[in-house]
């Protein structure tokens, strides 16, 4: 029988891999993808945490619709900045911006 | 349903869609500071309006998700004389950076709205939209300069860490969520003045702690501030330094004066730890800085700590002290941001050196550095050093008296550092002859500024009132 805890795993391993992405991809686009990694587990903790716990409000449910439609705008927000850093500078590594440090 | 609780950020919108529909009619609206004058007036008119809305009852609008009361009526004020310095500040500024302007003053009004939502959110999904439209906003803005390499570095480092920092903060609420089946605060707060102390409690306050510490450049997260504020337009830079990070503290406030009160002997270690690092880290590499934006960065990181001597010492005086001192800085920061601004119009450069010799060309640009930098040192004519001497007698008032001599002492350094740059200033020579063309709006925000910074200095009586009672009815 599957129970809340194996959703909790799942989604605490989801959100492990997205840090790890996000630590160690030098793509700005993998980043991303990282990042949506992230939030995709915060989903499944909402989701899973509201049938198990507290079924008869669906207060999970709209935190994780809200948080879908918050992590589509960040993605075409940061594509848009990648773009035009890409048309500027012809890079999309992470590493290689550099201008700024200290 | 009660419309006059969210009738400020209505205003907010409206003004920001109405800039932009204008600007889709009119293209000369796009191109002329047009928008900008429109944007100012009616930030000038929101503010008088909200002076009549009533401060002393809470009105919420759905259920408790959303209130209105004097606390979040007095930041959602600050937030306003933020956006009217800002776009002040803009009006000349963007002419050889972009065609549209109009975008551009639209853009504030939407971040306006973002932080007003996040100073009345009582529910956390409401919270973290006010917070996430409050940061695209900015990152738009910050990389509004395209020309400008710096810029989108800027904006992309900006979105893809604030991305992360929203992440663990949502892994904390999910957490939150999961353990007492609801999101709103006073709900939360009832469920949890019962409840026992769990491991996954533990993780979800320090996730929730590390996601709004984000915001307001708590030191382990506070990477993004120096580069930030050095490629983004200098007025958002001010926009940033103040705004986002009032915004960050009236979260953080509701937060963890509210929904966590229980659970004091939990997070307090934690952020007295952070405190400390802040305000050593704030302070030491504030030293070492040649450009002027970064080296105010780490200023307001500095300034961070010295506010979280406040929320350490947990009571109705420091709350008081904490709006009393936000005050103060916002005055301060935005008359440095300001002569940053007018510096950049006139040299095109902001290192601290390009500051040689400014004496000589405008004695008016030096005189606002001299009072927006002795104020944030805390050199006693200016407000600063009120803010500083409430904060700090009721630090050691709660029994952190080794916390506070820290913090002195590190005032201390800072004292050093900001006379570094006014001895650069007063003395030097530079190569700039003609005198500096300071254009009247700018002159007329850094006028503002530097006499509220001396007027609360000399009659702080009116001010630490009005913060006393906001804490007192918070409380």
């Amino acid at each position: 029988m599957i129970g809340l805890s194996h959703y909790l795993l799942v989604a605490a391993a989801l959100f492990c891999i997205g840090v790890y992405s996000v630590i160690t991809k030098k793509n700005a686009i993998a980043v991303l993808m990282g990042i949506e990694f992230m939030l995709n587990a915060i989903n499944i903790n909402l989701v899973a945490f509201n049938h198990f716990m507290a079924p008869s409000q669906v207060i999970g449910q709209v935190f994780a619709i809200f948080i879908i439609g918050v992590a589509a705008a960040e993605v075409s927000l940061g594509l848009a900045i990648i773009l035009s850093l890409y048309r500027q500078r012809h890079l999309v590594a992470i590493d290689e911006m550099d201008i700024l440090k200290w | 349903m009660n419309i006059s609780a969210v009738s400020l950020e209505l205003a907010s919108l409206s003004l920001g869609l109405l800039t932009i529909i204008l600007g889709l009619i009119f293209p000369s609206f796009r191109s002329k500071n047009t928008g900008g004058y429109l944007a100012i007036m009616g930030l000038i008119s929101m503010l008088i309006g909200s002076l009549y809305l009533p401060a002393s009852n809470t009105q919420t609008f759905i259920n408790t998700f959303y209130v209105q009361d004097s606390l979040a009526l007095f930041f959602k004020q600050l937030f306003i004389v933020v956006a009217i310095f800002v776009n002040a500040m803009s009006l000349r500024y963007l002419k050889p950076y972009t065609k549209n302007r109009g975008d551009y003053f639209a853009l504030t009004f939407f971040a306006l709205t973002g932080m007003m939502i996040m100073a009345s959110a009582a529910e956390f999904i409401t919270l973290y939209i006010g917070l996430e439209l409050m940061t695209f906003t900015f990152v738009l803005l910050t990389t509004y300069k395209k020309q400008d390499l710096k810029s989108g570095e800027a904006g992309l480092k900006y979105l893809l860490l604030s991305a992360i920092s929203s992440g663990v903060l949502l892994y904390g609420l999910s957490l939150i969520y999961g353990l007492t089946g609801k999101l709103d605060f006073s709900a939360i707060s009832t469920v949890f003045s019962i409840g026992s102390v769990s491991p996954l409690l533990v993780w979800a306050i320090i996730m929730v702690l590390s996601g709004l510490g984000f915001k307001i450049a708590l030191v382990p997260f506070h990477m993004w501030t120096p580069d930030v504020y050095e490629g983004a337009p200098t007025p958002i830079t001010a926009f940033l330094a103040v705004g986002s990070k009032a915004a960050g503290f009236v979260a953080f406030i509701r937060v963890f004066f509210h929904v966590f009160a229980p659970f004091t002997s939990i997070f307090m270690p934690l952020l007295i730890t952070l405190t400390v690092l802040t305000l050593l880290i704030g302070n030491l590499i504030a030293l070492a800085q040649t450009h002027l934006k970064r080296f105010l960065a780490y200023s307001s990181i500095a300034h961070v700590g010295y506010i979280l001597l406040g929320v350490i010492a947990y009571s109705k005086l420091g709350l008081s002290a904490i709006l009393f001192y936000l005050m103060l800085y916002l005055f301060a920061n935005i008359g440095a941001f300001a002569g940053v601004t007018a510096l950049v119009i006139n040299t095109g450069h902001d290192r601290i050196s390009d500051l040689a010799g400014l004496w000589k060309c405008s004695p008016f640009l030096s005189v606002i550095f001299l009072i927006s930098l002795l104020s944030l040192a805390g050199i006693p004519p200016t407000a600063g050093f009120i803010g500083k001497f409430y904060l700090f007698t009721e630090a050691i008032h709660q029994g952190y008296l080794w916390l506070a001599a820290l913090a002195l002492g590190l005032s201390l350094v800072a004292v050093y550092y900001y006379l570094m740059v006014i001895r650069t200033l007063l003395s030097g020579t530079s190569e700039e002859t003609q005198p500096f063309i300071i254009p009247f709006s700018l002159r007329l925000v850094m006028i503002v500024s530097a006499a509220m910074t001396i007027g609360i200095g000399i009659w702080p009586g009116p001010f630490t009132d009005l913060a006393l009672n906001i804490a007192q009815s918070f409380y």
